[in-house]
């Protein structure tokens, strides 16, 4: 009898196990049901169409870094820079576009410049880490302060609006449903088609072990430079997501997201040390610090509280990510 | 020339090399910078930067890794606490001391429990801990004024104490051979280096590994308290998010005082010329005549060149 139980408690543990093998991310996703769930209940208003536009289009900036810095973080390295990253795209493109005259051709010249310079920023941090084996904590950190000293110096003060075309278009609605719905649908399709490539097994197997991946024949530096190119694009993503929904340009507006991009990463359920991540869960990640602040202020914490019951409940679900994310991999 | 060779690779060696070098750009740059009174100005800052790099040291030295992101805003409560606490008074400085030191214990000691019980990863918990602190600093400063330093607080902090010297240069003094004796004369000294090298094998050896990491984010904390305290000195009251400053580079001046982020290697007394030359960098920054945007970029390729002069990652072998 004994043994049955057993038998059956370890199937079930078993099951649930291969199913968070397969979908990692489902702690996080619970998570975030969970949590507008509790919003609903405390603001039935804010499960209402508006507000999931509204939720998407102020956080999809953030959930794009975070899959950003989940490449990295793959190949068990880190991007303290991904923010600055983010500022120096942004005060680029508002720059560019205001400079060419902010017609539609201008636009889309400015976006594609602005990922190239997304693209250098990467390459840039890449080289420092990969090539030159410099310790990626510091070492991003001290690219941040250079990025953040290139978007002071394309514009010293924040404020320079984006071309009314830009934001119009991405604050407005195509075919009747908002354009940030598209914005994720294509965030989608671009996530699976990466998922069907062999780059992020590369970056796995990197980040598993390192020394590992280097005696089987993979070009590890090779790789872990394409981990922070791919950083670099996603920065870039996230700050023309920013820009539309600002609408306007501001050199240290990314400064503060970086290590919101890490814990949206850890909320996700990856793993820091590198080798075990979803990008996935990382989009549910950055969800989840969306939902933690709204729910704050649904159940009507007094203003000065809030930020410390913010703070309080993301170190909770950093926990119980972790918590949840080691289970999985156990 | 080989010895000579290895001596040249000393961390601190290139530490000290590079800070008389900026010294004498600086000198160059601008007469005066390296008058005295500016290298005790600059010895002043350096001193708060060091002591919080101090904490920072023992939790890298920690291994596994350690490393304290929560500095920063242990830095800020404390100033908080202790502009509070005394209030203007110098009745109010032993007091303010007891309570900021307590915080700091207090909050390290929340980071070791999550680090070591819930074997989160440092750099989460401190991380977390960190918005936690910065949340609790904007409860605290809507509900009460922020507080004034003693004299007798600004006076240790900015006026000779002995032989020309400030007191808080005394204490960064102190502070380093305290750790030097801690790290390389004592059973826990000792310990710290065992854990960040090979935890497991410390483990078999019997150190009791768990109290160690607990007990080494409780000195990072009051390390970061007593640097709170005496930036308030500093500064004369405090202002939102003073410490945040020292959050990176804290773990910087760790690094360009040739320990290791990986654990087990290094040493403080390369952390306090790190601190020094970091310092001795910013303050050549600030006078040489270049907008910000200059600043920051000169200042962020500088760290860069600087980080390959130390110990980069040893190259793949098959």
């Amino acid at each position: 009898m004994t043994s049955t139980a057993t038998d059956i408690r370890s199937s079930g543990a078993g099951g649930l196990r291969s199913w968070l093998e397969r979908y990692p991310f489902l702690p996080a996703l619970v998570i975030v049901v969970a949590l507008l769930a509790l919003n609903g209940i405390f603001s039935p208003n804010s499960l209402s169409f508006r507000s999931i536009t509204g939720l998407f289009s102020t956080y999809i900036a953030l959930i794009m870094l975070a899959i950003a810095q989940t490449y990295v973080v793959s190949a068990g390295d880190i991007d303290l820079s991904a923010g600055a990253t983010l500022s120096l795209v942004n005060v680029a493109i508002v720059v560019l576009m205001e400079r060419w005259g902010g017609g539609a051709g201008a636009v889309l010249l400015a976006l594609a410049l602005g990922m190239v310079v997304g693209l250098a920023c990467g390459l840039i941090n890449g080289i420092v880490v990969a090539a030159l084996r410099l310790q990626a904590i510091v070492a991003t950190f001290a690219t941040s302060i250079f990025f953040t000293g290139l978007a002071l110096y394309v514009m010293p003060v924040a404020g320079t609006p984006a071309p009314a075309l830009f934001w119009r278009t991405y604050g407005g609605r195509l075919l009747g449903l908002p354009f940030v719905f598209y914005v994720l649908a294509a965030l989608a399709v671009l996530l699976f088609l990466m998922s069907r490539t062999r780059i992020v097994k590369e970056l796995l197997a990197v980040g598993d072990d390192q020394q590992a991946a280097y005696q089987t024949g993979l070009p590890v530096v090779a790789i872990r430079i394409k981990g922070y190119l791919l950083c670099g694009v996603f920065s870039g993503l996230a700050a023309f997501c920013l820009t539309g929904d600002t609408a306007s340009g501001d050199p240290l507006v990314g400064g503060k997201m970086t290590l919101y991009s890490v814990a949206a990463v850890v909320l996700g359920g990856s793993a820091l040390a590198g080798g075990w991540t979803t990008v996935v869960g990382s989009l549910f990640g950055a969800l989840t610090i969306g939902l933690v602040n709204s729910l704050v202020f649904f159940i009507g914490t007094p203003s000065e509280w809030q930020n410390f019951v913010q703070g309080l409940a993301i170190l909770m679900v950093l926990m119980a990510g972790v918590l949840a994310g080691r289970r999985a991999r156990a | 020339m080989s010895t000579l060779a290895t001596f040249f690779r000393q961390p601190l060696v290139v530490a000290l090399i590079l800070i008389v070098a900026l010294l004498f750009l600086g000198e160059s740059l601008s007469p005066g910078f390296a008058s005295a009174d500016q290298i005790l100005r600059l010895l002043i800052v350096a001193s708060l930067l060091g002591i919080v790099a101090a904490g920072q040291n023992v939790v890298i030295l920690g291994g596994r890794e350690g490393i304290d992101l929560s500095v920063g805003g242990v830095v800020s409560l404390s100033a908080i606490i202790a502009g509070n606490v005394m209030n203007g008074a110098d009745g109010g400085i032993l007091p303010a001391v007891i309570a900021c030191l307590a915080a700091g214990a207090f909050f390290g000691l929340l980071n070791g429990l999550g680090v070591t019980l819930l074997r989160i990863p440092p750099l989460v918990m401190t991380l977390g801990m960190l918005g936690v602190l910065q949340g609790l600093l904007v409860v605290i400063r809507n509900g009460i004024p922020s507080g004034r330093a003693a004299p007798g607080l600004s006076a240790f902090v900015t006026q000779p104490l002995v032989l020309g010297i400030p007191g808080i240069i005394w204490l960064w003094v102190a502070i380093g051979l305290f750790m030097a004796f801690m790290l390389g004369r004592t059973v826990f000294g000792h310990r710290i280096y065992a854990i960040g090298s090979n935890e497991h094998a410390a483990y078999m050896a019997g150190v009791p590994v768990r109290l160690m990491r607990i007990g080494l984010f409780m000195i990072s904390g009051m390390f970061a308290a007593i640097a709170g305290l005496c930036l308030l000195g500093y500064s004369g009251s405090s202002f939102a998010n003073v410490g945040e400053q020292y959050m990176l580079s804290s773990i910087i001046a760790v690094v360009f005082g040739g320990t290791s982020l990986a654990g087990g290697r290094g040493g403080y007394t390369g952390t306090m010329a790190g601190a020094l030359l970091l310092v001795i960098l910013q303050g050549i920054l600030t006078t040489v005549n270049i907008d910000e945007s200059g600043r920051q970029m000169v200042f962020g390729a500088t760290l860069l060149l600087l980080m390959l002069f130390y110990g980069r990652g040893r190259a793949m072998r098959a």
